[in-house]
């Protein structure tokens, strides 16, 4: 919503942004500023040869009889060799450019990515998923604007000002101070007119935001709309919005297309006045003014008001892009996930009752646990054992969510959470693989305390299904691979069997080879559910946990679905969301949430018997009790 | 399609006439001045004439402010008709989607109606402006400059001729290279944002599964590729200023050279010789510019291409020539109804559908999923024609009926419902616009939704977040089923409408139903078989076929399917008493 704030520290920024660029190519950086260099000085050369042009050679030539044309041929031969460097130069600043911006960006593009994968769930959680796209997008597309043109840009004009200023100051003083007064008025009214203009543009940008805001909720209600006949209400609506973006997008525009004319104009008079004055000074000879001098003062006045006018056209991208690099580096700015864990979980082989840790696969897994104290290292094998010890946890600081949670799981028992929406079910599986970390309270895993245990080999231990599957694009052997990124063919395959997936997988056009793009927008819902529970699988962790995995599938399609899944439990702790009954029923343990308490704990049997939450929520038979 | 849009240029016609009006005055205007300048230097320096100076400066300043004036109607008018264009554009498309069945909105989808009315039209606006302002500026000054310099001399003007062709001839060769590498690059641009996105919500898989690093590599070897395609591209068009460059240098020392023997030979005058050199800036220049403007207009045909499209697209419902507006009852009669939702698909969605329903009835809907239950349910409110036979609502055929009369009889809580940014009470009069809070609440009371709205700090004033996200998944579906009762409709369709709603306040929300709404047909579409069994008769679909129509006990002992679902749903569980869901 706050979009549009006040860049706050502008040059701090700008400088960030620069050393961006600088850390990869300084060199090439020296070289585009050579480069530009070259490229000014040849053209400003050109304009001095204007000079004399008349003044060494014509005016000369004129008053001979017998005209010697060698001298102007030569002198014309050499301005020609000065202007194919000057050519050449731009040629080569606008090439290493290319490199330069591209580079850069490419660069900026994986730190942003690379960096965005390591943050927590948290900043997922809390920043709308639009507005992080757009920094990939709009961001960096303005910055991409700034670097290959606004800066090369503003360097050229400088130097140009600078040059075509020393050249005016040595050909006639007086005439300088002219044209820069008339610069300083430019500078004045586009000063003024950018300002009106700029707010315009703001106002412009705030009404884009809403009437987009608008459009994007009615295409998405848009059946909504149809069902409650309300057509002609949402295009008064719109038709209001809609005009007060003509009205800011017109008046934006308008100065914006207006300060190009004035400065020019101004540019213009400022040439008029020179030349006036100048006459006068050539005529009565002051200053020792001549005929070629003052055409050539009347090219750089020209030349001198340009760079000026570029210069105040740029201005608005690059306090554009500064905004979109100050959302891009408030990104890299963000915290990334914190990792303590030192207890790491290796392939161990047993021989004796005695854990050894092995390089090679064994289907046996040990945690490393080298105590801090003394370095001595312990090996306790993986077995799935979860106990929660009196947690505590919130979102914010200032909101608990979940109020002395006790639980424990032992290897191969199924654990089900029912309770209604926002009791808390889904929290607490973010907490057993640290999506979030605990306020309060222990969470321990095979008798180790989960932070001390790596992250990354926390979340290898466990397997998680959830209601929304996202598949990513690629063939479905890759999405099963996802769980296991050197598994072979046959291992895929076996996966796929077990998630009762492979006979639909077959019936795809390709196969296992068969494209899914757009989260696997060609298949059913079903469909990519199996493909998640294979996924799964193929990971073959000790843990499982299962968030509402089926409850978008009808029952029937389930039932494929939950034999696919029963066959993944087997013999593994697992951790059930479900609000339906099938799903939870068997449960070895089923927990019982509300407003973030277990209220009541049992098997299914005890908790029908008790009458109470369970036997309400699940019988409907709330009019007793 | 140029048509199409152009028709909406509307009211801002005679802007768009007079922006390239002022534009080309504007232009000839600058070319006058080097004409001025070098009469100042032949007739007033060099005869010594001051007075010749002053005179001619006063045209010139004269001419400055005219040109300035132009400039300023130019930028205005060319500002208004692009920006009132814009809006056009936006309004048109806005109202004919309003016009949409949903198979018009399944054509195109949310998103590209949604890029379509912002991102397209703002590159159209854009490139009317472009049009507008350089693209009969650009022209004229280079015809303006080079019809000066021939009148000035044609031996040296042709120079510039030479120069046009050839300058013109690359710029034109680049371009046409140089999109085609872009076109490519910008594609696989594309694909990169849409990894992005993937990533982004799929951010918890691949935690989960540790993969960060491996999504890290996948994007970065997809950067390298954008990287090298997109330096190809760029490389292109790095020819384009230096060439630039070359050809006006070019220009500058051959005129320098000729025309330094022409004044020799007094057929050339050196204030002339400086106005054709200024004229070289304004012809080559131009001719850059034109080149911009072809880059900009081709890279927006693809926008006019997508906003002609909506433009054109014809609503496939349209209201009957002498509507009904009175439906009698709920009664509802599928009439051998058939339905695809395309014309040539090979096999039909529904089939020959059978059935009668009396006013009244409650009626369960029970399938798996793709067995086409929202399609039967969408036929009624006439949100879909049928391809064969018909449907009959209060005894009439729906197609006889206003739309929205038939609409606001016909009350459908969809499958994927929306709720709108705005209070709570906003949303509810969606469904009666003048109805009361009393009303409201009374209708949030049925649906089982006033106990949760009651315990919001702002109760019913609640603002709702766009797309209703600051309200759970049930909470959502009770409001629409409240929204939607607020309509008093002879029929109330629920499509899987309480599916995040738990069992025991479903069952609240069906007998509700029946003491207060008893008149009302209900068809309640659902998963569970709680939800439906107490229905009068309950439809099992399967495959876009009825396989059984009946009360729950016929179906138990006759339909496979019916008895499959409730085994799956009750089965082992012998002490667990499903039937008090009727309670």
């Amino acid at each position: 919503m706050e979009k549009k704030k006040q860049v706050k520290n502008p040059w701090k920024l700008f400088c960030r942004i620069m050393s961006y660029v600088m850390k990869n190519y300084r060199i090439a950086c020296i070289f585009v500023l050579i480069f530009i260099f070259i490229s000014v000085f040849a053209n400003a050369w050109g304009i001095k040869f204007m000079q004399t042009l008349i003044d060494d050679y014509i005016l000369p030539l004129m008053k001979s009889d017998t005209p010697d044309f060698g001298p102007l041929a030569s002198a014309i031969l050499k301005v020609a060799v000065v202007y194919l460097f000057g050519a050449l130069s731009t040629y080569a600043y606008t090439r290493i450019m290319v490199y330069v911006t591209q580079g850069t960006l490419r660069t900026l593009r994986v730190d942003m990515f690379s960096h965005m994968e390591k943050l927590p769930i948290r900043y997922f959680d809390t920043h709308a998923h639009g507005d992080i796209m757009s920094t990939y997008t709009n961001d960096i597309d303005t910055l991409r604007q700034m670097i290959s043109q606004s800066i090369p840009q503003f360097i050229n004009s400088a130097i140009t000002i600078v040059n075509v200023l020393i050249y005016m100051i040595i050909l006639n003083v007086p005439l300088t101070i002219l044209t820069l007064v008339m610069v300083a008025i430019m500078l004045y009214t586009t000063k003024k007119l950018a300002g009106k203009s700029g707010a315009y543009f703001m106002a412009q940008q705030r009404d884009i935001g809403t009437v987009n805001g608008y459009i994007e909720e009615m295409m998405n209600g848009q059946k909504v709309v149809k069902v409650f006949c309300h057509e002609q209400e949402s295009i008064e609506e719109f038709n209001a919005l809609n005009d007060q973006l003509f009205d800011s997008a017109y008046n934006a525009n308008k100065f914006a297309n207006i300060l190009m004319p004035v400065n020019a104009q101004i540019g213009n008079i400022s040439y008029v006045l020179c030349a006036i004055v100048g006459g006068i000074l050539a005529l009565s000879g002051i200053g020792g003014l001549t005929l070629g001098g003052l055409a050539s003062f009347l090219t750089f006045n020209k030349s001198f008001n340009m760079p000026i006018n570029q210069v105040s056209q740029q201005l608005n991208s690059i306090v554009m892009a500064l905004a979109g690099s100050e959302r891009i580096f408030a990104m890299l700015d963000e915290e990334v996930e914190t990792d303590d864990g030192y207890v790491t979980l290796v392939n161990a082989r047993k021989e004796n009752g005695v854990l050894t840790e092995t390089p090679e696969h064994t289907g046996l897994w040990a945690w490393k646990h080298t105590h801090q104290a003394d370095g001595s290292v312990e090996y306790r094998e993986l077995t799935g054992d979860v106990v929660f010890d009196d947690v505590d946890f919130g979102y914010t600081e200032d909101k608990v969510v979940l109020h002395n949670v006790d639980l424990f799981a032992t290897p191969g028992q199924k654990i089900a959470f029912v309770g209604s929406t926002g009791a808390g079910k889904t929290t607490i599986t973010n907490l057993i693989n640290r999506f979030y970390d605990i306020s309060d309270g222990k969470i321990r895993y095979d008798g180790i305390n989960i932070n001390k245990i790596k992250k990354a080999d926390l979340r290898h231990s466990l397997g998680i299904v959830l209601q929304d599957t996202h598949l990513f694009t690629g063939t479905v052997m890759d999405n099963i691979r996802y769980g296991k990124l050197d598994a072979a063919d046959e291992e895929v395959y076996a996966a796929a069997k077990l998630a009762n997936a492979d006979s639909f997988i077959r019936h795809l056009p390709d196969g296992y080879q068969t494209v899914l793009t757009g989260d696997g927008a060609n298949l059913s819902q079903g469909q990519r559910q199996l493909l998640a529970i294979a996924r799964a699988a193929i990971a073959d962790p000790p843990v499982l946990i299962l968030d509402e995995a089926t409850s978008s599938i009808d029952t029937r399609t389930e039932r494929i679905v939950q034999d696919g899944m029963d066959k993944l439990m087997h013999g593994r702790t697992t951790f059930v969301i479900a609000h339906r009954l099938s799903t939870v029923r068997n449960s070895d343990c089923i927990m019982v949430l509300e407003h973030g308490r277990i209220i009541e704990r049992g098997s299914h049997d005890q908790l029908i018997a008790e009458h109470g939450k369970y036997y309400q929520l699940y019988t409907g038979n709330f009019a007793e009790n | 399609m140029i048509k199409t849009l152009a028709a909406q240029i509307k009211e801002f016609k005679r802007d768009s006439i007079l922006t390239p009006v002022f534009m080309i005055l504007e232009v000839i205007m600058e070319t006058i001045i080097p004409l001025l300048m070098a009469s100042i230097i032949d007739d007033g320096v060099e005869a010594g004439n001051i007075h010749h100076i002053y005179v001619v400066g006063a045209w010139m300043t004269v001419a400055a402010c005219f040109s300035l004036f132009n400039g300023i109607m130019g930028g205005k008018y060319g500002a208004r008709a692009s920006a009132g264009f814009a809006r056009n554009l936006r309004k048109a498309m806005f109202e004919k989607i309003q016009t949409f069945s949903f198979a018009n909105i399944d054509r195109f989808s949310t998103a590209g109606l949604v890029t379509r009315m912002t991102t397209d039209v703002t590159n159209i606006q854009n490139a009317y402006q472009m049009l507008l302002r350089m693209c009969m500026r650009a022209p004229a000054s280079l015809i303006c400059a080079m019809a000066m310099s021939f009148f000035i001399n044609p031996q040296l003007a042709s120079i510039y001729l030479a120069a046009v062709l050839l300058l013109g001839s690359a710029l034109a060769f680049i371009i046409y290279k140089a999109m085609n590498y872009f076109n490519a690059a910008f594609r696989k641009y594309d694909d990169l944002n849409a990894s992005v996105q993937e990533n982004v919500s799929a951010i918890r898989v691949v935690k989960a599964y540790v993969r960060e690093d491996h999504e890290i590599g996948k994007f970065t070897k997809a950067s390298d590729n954008i990287y090298r395609m997109l330096v190809r591209a760029e490389n292109v068009v790095t020819f384009n200023s230096p060439l630039m460059q070359l050809t006006v240098y070019s220009c500058i020392l051959l005129i320098s050279w000729f025309g330094a023997k022409m004044i020799v030979h007094s057929s050339l005058t050196t204030g002339q010789l400086m106005s054709l050199l200024a004229y070289c800036m304004n012809i080559l220049m131009s001719l850059m510019m034109l080149s911009m403007v072809f880059v900009m207009l081709s890279m927006s045909v693809a926008s006019a291409e997508r906003i002609s499209e909506v433009l054109n697209e014809e609503s496939s419902l349209t209201n009957p020539e002498n509507p009904d507006f009175e439906v009698e009852n709920g009664d509802i009669v599928f009439d051998h109804v058939t339905f695809s939702y395309k014309k040539d698909a090979s096999s039909p969605v529904l089939s020959d559908i059978h059935l009668t329903i009396h006013s009244g009835e409650t009626i369960g809907i029970l399938g798996g999923t793709g067995s086409s239950k929202s399609s039967l349910v969408n036929l009624i409110s006439r949100l879909y024609d049928v391809t064969e036979g018909c449907v009959l609502v209060g005894g009439k055929d729906v197609r006889t009926y206003d739309l929205e009369t038939l609409r606001n009889q016909v009350a459908v809580v969809l499958q994927n419902n929306v709720l709108f940014s705005g209070s709570i009470l906003d949303n509810l009069r969606w469904g009666d616009k003048n109805a009361t809070e009393e009303e409201c609440i009374h209708a949030c009371k049925l649906a089982c939704a006033d106990e949760f709205i009651a315990a919001f700090p702002d109760g019913y004033h609640t603002h709702i977040e766009q797309g209703g996200t600051n309200v759970s998944g049930g909470q959502k579906q009770r409001l629409c089923i409240a929204r939607a009762l607020l309509k008093k409709p002879k029929i109330l369709i629920l499509d899987d409408s309480t599916s995040a709603v738990d069992t025991a306040t479903d069952a609240k929300i069906r007998q509700a139903f029946a003491s207060e709404i008893p008149d009302t047909t209900k068809l309640i579409i659902a998963q569970r078989i709680s939800s439906v069994q107490n229905a009068d008769k309950i439809i099992v679909l399967d495959d876009g076929k009825v396989t059984g129509f009946g009360s729950h006990e016929e179906l138990l002992a006759t339909n496979e399917i019916y008895r499959d679902v409730y085994e799956s749903q009750t089965s082992g569980g012998g002490d667990f008493d499903e039937k008090g869901g009727n309670a």
